[in-house]
């Protein structure tokens, strides 16, 4: 509880005289500098933190991507070792035409769900991780 | 096709398109601001748009086309067209967007604060986006040319001044909802098509198309429309009226006579009608080298007279797979998401919307094959999609069907025009010139200009193959620097000028080549006309061994700009936007 009587003055004496002007510079720089210095703070935290999280997005990014380069980008080294393959009929279409014309598509769009599930889940665990 | 229906169709769309794009920019300046009216998009009109700007002439028209003629290996434009925005997606979507940056230079600027490696940026941006216009206004052309009979010019003169003019008047600036009817209207053109075609050639009894070699299904009227030399492969005889020639020989002018045609090279001048007998086998156009029999089902058969198919592929493939990220009107279109996380959103809606669009020209390409063969010999493989409604269905009902895949690939043209026209515009008008309004007129008219022009003398190029080259330019040079700029802290100025330089310079040099139509044999051949799998990798080794080289060259507010481009949007208020009090709370 504070008291709101201000604490009484004796008036024999001759008034007081703040100096103000050193004390309010000083008191400005003291009320700046703390947000600078966590900003920097921050920043060399925080890039540890950041740095991690890259890395992590990076480490899925690229996997979905090896997944794709193996599946399609092996997909013509078969097919030259082995030609047969080409010729091969599945459900009524030739190998290539089924898996290149039809399959691929879905195959797609169920890796790029997968990603965004599991990148939003590695942001939602980084927002925890932060706050 | 009459010319009515086709008249009608190219006038419906470009109508529908000035109209909604001058009715979405009247509501969009009513609410509020213009960029957040666009951002309260949803993912599923947003991801409409962009699938409606990035479905261009090569995916409408080309591709079919290729498959009609090379068969098997051509599977891979449509896969690869798709598989792009899944390398966008994992490796670029979020942070690009988070980036803010409205266009690649922008981008540029940003990550490396250098006004020298935007320069270049801008300079790209303006070469991928004539080469991606080119083929737009060649397939105009074509399209314009088949439906209503008018000279070539006309077509691609119509989509220029279309595009110029509601570019410059604003009409379809980041007007999301025109790009979107547009998707939608290039895949009912599709679709609602096929449906008949499958049950017309199912009632045809289902002839493969993969059976042999390229046959006309019955006698045959072709009337050639330019001077063409073309191959026999099998002896055939023919009805001719006009004049025809061997190879070395004199040409003879002939009316409604029979003349045995010998295996080897003819040429027949503009005009001239050849009858084929049902059942005999298609001489191609020169040059054209379609696969014949069994090879078209088979990959990797070397179709197109192509030496070293499998380096081919794997060219098209880094190309395609890589350079989507790179192409400057998509990068446009994720500004409009909100933030990083509905970017992602958006585009795996964009892979569904694509996947559904892609399973499409594979079937036109087959059926094809079957029923429009003759344009192996005239070599007008691109219009195959707009013929078979009316070779295969007929009567008022298949003019109909003509008349709505017309305005589809009118709306392809249209759309991915536009979008490109506004990139280019929008570079050459605040780079080079200064920006004004004014300027941004100006520029969008020189920047339909000059592919407009090149387009007069290029019309025997296939769009899919040059839209290819256009993916190859954007791998081997936005794609190292998006990759390296998003992912790598190390990346300096001078790193991403000397790869831009050397993978943008080397994949143009290379595309000018083919372009201009030097053929080479051998290795010489396969690497110009397929470039990416070497410049894609020159590009990277020099962006990156550049940098190492200069490690103090890196910019000063690297780390800032990595916080923008990773820090998820569940953390921005309290880290990114106000970092003084979170940082004071903890």
């Amino acid at each position: 509880m504070t008291d709101p009587q201000p604490p009484p003055v004796p008036s024999t004496q001759p008034g007081r005289v703040r100096v103000v002007s050193p004390r309010s510079s000083a008191a400005r720089a003291a009320a700046h500098r703390p947000v600078r210095r966590e900003i920097d703070e921050q920043t060399i935290v925080g890039d540890v933190y950041m740095r991690s999280l890259v890395r992590l997005q990076l480490r899925l990014a690229v996997g979905v991507c090896l997944i794709f380069a193996v599946l399609l980008g092996g997909f013509p080294l078969v097919l030259a070792l082995q030609p047969q393959l080409g010729s091969l009929h599945v459900l009524g279409l030739p190998l290539p035409w089924l898996l290149l014309g039809v399959l691929v598509y879905p195959s797609l769009v169920v890796a790029a769900w997968l990603y965004v599930r599991q990148a939003e889940r590695n942001e939602r665990d980084f927002a925890d991780l932060v706050q | 096709m009459s010319a009515a229906y086709g008249v009608t169709a190219v006038a419906v769309v470009i109508a529908a398109t000035v109209l909604i794009g001058t009715f979405a920019l009247r509501l969009s300046r009513t609410t509020s601001d213009f960029y957040v009216a666009s951002r309260s998009v949803s993912p599923v009109w947003n991801a409409s748009a962009i699938g409606g700007e990035y479905l261009s002439a090569a995916s409408f028209l080309g591709v079919a086309g290729l498959i009609l003629a090379y068969g098997a290996d051509m599977l891979w434009f449509p896969v690869g067209y798709t598989a792009g925005y899944l390398v966008l997606l994992v490796l670029v979507a979020a942070p690009l967007r988070r980036s803010g940056a409205y266009t690649l230079p922008d981008f540029a600027e940003a990550r490396t604060e250098s006004l020298t490696v935007r320069r270049i940026a801008s300079i790209l941006v303006v070469t991928i986006g004539w080469l991606y216009l080119l083929p737009q206004l060649v397939g105009a052309g074509l399209t314009v040319t088949l439906a209503t009979g008018a000279p070539r010019w006309l077509g691609g003169l119509l989509v220029a001044v279309v595009v110029v003019f509601s570019v410059a008047t604003g009409g379809m600036r980041s007007i999301t909802f025109v790009q979107a009817f547009q998707y939608w209207l290039k895949l009912t053109a599709l679709a609602v098509p096929v449906l008949f075609l499958l049950l017309a050639w199912h009632a045809d009894g289902s002839p493969s198309p993969g059976d042999g070699a390229a046959t006309f299904p019955e006698r045959t009227t072709v009337r050639l429309a330019d001077d063409t030399t073309f191959v026999v492969r099998t002896a055939v005889a023919v009805r001719v009226t006009g004049r025809l020639s061997e190879a070395g020989s004199p040409p003879a002018t002939y009316d409604a006579r029979r003349v045995p045609l010998t295996r080897g090279t003819w040429s027949a001048t503009d005009g001239t009608r050849l009858t084929f007998p049902a059942g005999a086998m298609v001489p191609h156009l020169r040059g054209l080298e379609p696969s014949a029999g069994a090879e078209w089902t088979r990959p990797l058969s070397g179709a197109g007279g192509r030496d070293h198919p499998l380096y081919a592929t794997y060219s098209l493939i880094l190309a395609l797979f890589f350079g989507t990220m790179g192409l400057p009107h998509v990068l446009v279109r994720f500004y409009t998401n909100p933030d990083g996380r509905a970017a992602r959103r958006t585009t795996l809606v964009v892979l569904c919307l694509l996947g559904a669009f892609y399973l499409l020209p594979t079937v036109y390409g087959a059926l094809a094959r079957v029923y429009t063969p003759d344009l192996l010999l005239t070599g007008r493989i691109d219009t195959a999609v707009l013929l078979l409604p009316q070779r295969l269905v007929g009567g008022t009902g298949g003019q109909l069907l003509t008349a709505l895949v017309t305005a589809g690939a009118f709306a392809a043209f249209l759309s991915t025009s536009s979008g490109l026209t506004v990139s280019v515009a929008g570079v050459l008008s605040q780079d080079v010139l200064r920006g004004s309004v004014r300027d941004f007129r100006l520029a969008a008219a020189l920047a339909v200009t000059v592919p407009f022009v090149l387009s007069l003398g290029a019309a025997s190029l296939n769009v899919a193959d040059v839209v290819g080259l256009a993916f190859a330019v954007a791998a081997s040079s936005f794609c190292p620097l998006l990759l390296l700029g998003i992912w790598w802290r190390g990346l300096t100025d001078l790193g991403a000028t000397a790869g831009l330089l050397t993978g943008g310079g080397l994949a143009t040099a290379a595309v000018s080549v083919t372009i201009a139509g030097i053929d080479r044999d051998g290795w010489a051949g396969a690497l110009l006309a397929q470039p990416a799998a070497w410049t894609v990798p020159i590009a990277f080794a020099v962006m990156v061994v550049v940098s190492l080289c200069t490690p103090h060259r890196v910019a000063p507010g690297v780390a800032r700009t990595m916080v923008r481009l990773h820090a998820p949007e569940l953390v921005e208020l309290r880290d990114r936007s106000a970092p003084s009090r979170s940082a004071r709370q903890s």
